[in-house]
Order: structure tokens, then sequence, then C-alpha cells
């Protein structure tokens, strides 16, 4: 392994990392779970990508055998999961929140009773 | 005859890609295996797929994901920055922009783009007045806010596909 | 160069591991914590890909692939869960 690859290797993961990491913290300190939900959707996101790009750039470079594209399959799911997963949380927060009558009225309903 | 054997011609190249992508195309025999899979998952979930749109210009669309990828580094860049400074300077709002698309699809497409680009999470599609419902962590001005997902994504989107 | 990078990479991912744990403790809301139980899959795949290339074995890819689907549909579920008050429609 030459110098190049590995200096970007090591830039990406430990970028990817500081990214995570940051994601978390974004987590952990804003006040509303509305703000929350910023940090882990698009900071994480992307420092798991930046891992998974450093791992292809890995693999590639150790097998003789060829590239190695296998990560990107991860890398694209998450990217295309994360927003649905913030959506989807946003709207049950926004549910529980704004209509805890409703919610009641929706169980009742789910289990048959007017 | 091709529209029965591949009813979504798109999605069984997308089945086989992923595939080979997933195995590293290791052999031969693992190839195969792709091209079975590739012809007999849309075949079993045909009913399941929408309709979508067709991509009138696709090398729009390219030229709009290179965009996209770097919109996404520099919004990472940004909340990055309000995570870590002081916190009673953010302005969280929710903001709620007005579409002039009309098809669900798209409406689906531009909502992931903007949870995933600047300091925004789109929240619910209203699908009665086509409002886009969404969570900023930082937005002094709704308005620029508003025009910024119109003209940068959702003005795009329109032209690629259209509609 | 490269095993420095891993290490210093270790360990920021060991602090958002905590940071979500923490999350996952306080709360306040059930939303909160399905939120931190997502991060917390997101940043342990991370942690796996991290261990693969320290070990130089692909063996743990197949692992986080599928910590990130198992993860995506748990949430999902658990969503839906506080939306309609039932899992399947």
């Amino acid at each position: 392994m030459n110098t190049a690859t590995e200096s970007i290797i090591s830039v990406l993961v430990v970028v990817g990392a500081l990214f995570a990491l940051l994601g978390s913290i974004g987590l952990a300190r804003l006040p509303d779970f509305m703000m929350r939900l910023h940090g882990p959707t698009k900071a994480t996101t992307l420092g798991v990508g930046a891992t998974l790009l450093a791992s292809a750039v890995f693999f590639s470079d150790l097998d003789r055998g060829g590239i190695s594209l296998h990560e990107l399959a991860p890398l694209f799911f998450l990217f295309i999961t994360a927003p649905v997963t913030a959506h989807l949380l946003a709207k049950a927060a926004l549910h529980r929140r704004s209509k805890p009558g409703r919610r009641q009225a929706a169980k009742s309903k789910a289990q048959g009773t007017p | 005859m091709r529209r029965t054997i591949l009813p979504r011609p798109g999605l069984s190249l997308t089945v086989f890609l992923l595939w080979a992508v997933i195995t590293n195309a290791a052999s031969l025999g693992l190839l195969v295996l792709g091209v079975v899979l590739a012809i007999v998952i849309p075949l079993l979930t045909r009913h399941f797929w929408p309709n979508p749109p067709r991509l009138a210009r696709p090398w729009r669309a390219l030229r709009f994901l290179g965009l996209f990828a770097l919109d996404i580094i520099t919004a990472n860049w940004r909340v990055a920055r309000q995570i870590i400074g002081p916190l009673h300077r953010l302005s969280p709002a929710f903001v709620e922009v007005p579409l002039d698309l009309r098809d669900p699809f798209i409406a689906t497409l531009l909502a992931s783009i903007v949870s995933l680009t600047p300091g925004t999470v789109s929240i619910d599609v209203d699908r009665q007045r086509w409002v886009l419902l969404v969570h900023a962590l930082d937005a002094p001005d709704p308005e620029a806010l508003i025009r910024e997902i119109k003209e940068r994504y959702e003005l795009a989107l329109r032209e690629m596909f259209a509609c | 160069m490269l095993n420095a990078a891993i290490e210093i990479a270790f360990v920021l991912i060991g602090a958002a591991l905590a940071l979500n744990v923490y999350r996952l403790l306080v709360g306040p809301d059930t939303t909160d914590r399905i939120l931190a139980l997502d991060t917390l899959g997101i940043n342990s795949i991370a942690l796996l890909i991290l261990y693969g290339i320290s070990t130089a074995s692909s063996a743990y890819f197949e692992a986080a692939l599928l910590l990130a689907l198992l993860g995506f549909v748990g949430t999902v579920a658990l969503c839906k869960y506080l939306l309609r008050g039932d899992i399947s429609e």
C-alpha cells in the first residue's frame, strides 16, 4: 500500500468518525426533538458513508484480484433510508405531541370499539 | 414478449447491478444467479410498483446528482457548525413550502432530497393542498428558505421529469 | 499512519455510542429513544467497518449490511406502532 492511498483512507476514516460523533453530539445536546432529528439524519449518515468509502478503497487496494465495490450497497441504502426514518420519526413525534385525544381514538378504533 | 419477461427493465438492471456489487461479481455462477434474480424479482413484485413518471432528461439528472452530492457536504458542514456553536443563536422553525409539482413520486423524491440537504428535515407532504411541511434547524428568514428549496431542487426535478 | 487513524476513529465512534446511550436512557419521549436506537445502530455499522479495516478482513461486511437493513426495518416498525397503535396495516 503506497502513501497516497494510505493517507486517503486515513483522512476518510477520521473525518467519517468525526461526523458520526458530531451527529451524536447533536442528538445529545440539542434541546428539542425536532432539532435533535437533524444531527443523526445528516451528519451521522455522511460519517458512516465516509467510513464505508474508506473500506472500499482499502479492500480494493488489498485484494490483488480487483476492486471491491460491495461497500457501495450499504452506502446507498443508508442514504436512501435516512430521510425515510427522519420523516416517520418526525410524523410520530408530531402525532404524539399534538393529538393525544386522537391517538386514543385511533387505538379504540383499532380494537374495534367506537 | 419483452413486456411479459421484463416488465420493468430499469428495476431488473438495478437488481442485477446491486447483486453484482454485493457479491463483488466474484464468479460466473454468481452472475448467472444475478440474471435469474433480475428476472424473477420484478415479475414477483410487479403489482406493487406505482408508475413513476418517465425521466425526460437523463443528462440533466446526472448533473443534478453531482450538484446534490456537493450540497450534502456543504449542508453537513453547516449543520456541524450549528451543532457545536452556541444554541441560543439558532432559530428553529416549521416552514410550509407550497409545491408546484403534482406527482406523488416526485414529491417523495423532493422530500428525501430536502431531508438530506440544507438544515431542513421534511415532515409531511400534504397531498390535498400540495404543501411540503419542513422543519429547519436555523431559519431566520423562512421566505429565503422556501425560495431556495423551490429554485434549487423543485425546479430541477420538474425539468428532469418534464412535469 | 493508518493504524493511528483507525485508533482515533475508534475513540471518536466510541464517544458517539456513549452519547447515543445517554440519549437512550434519558429520553424524554419514546421518539427520542427510537432515534437514539437508530443512531446507535448506524454508529455500530461504522464500528464494524472500522474493525474490518483494522483486521484486514471483509468478513464483517455482511454483518454491517444486515445491521443496516434490520435497523431500518425496526425503526420503521416502531414508528408505525406509535402512529397507528399497530404495526401491520
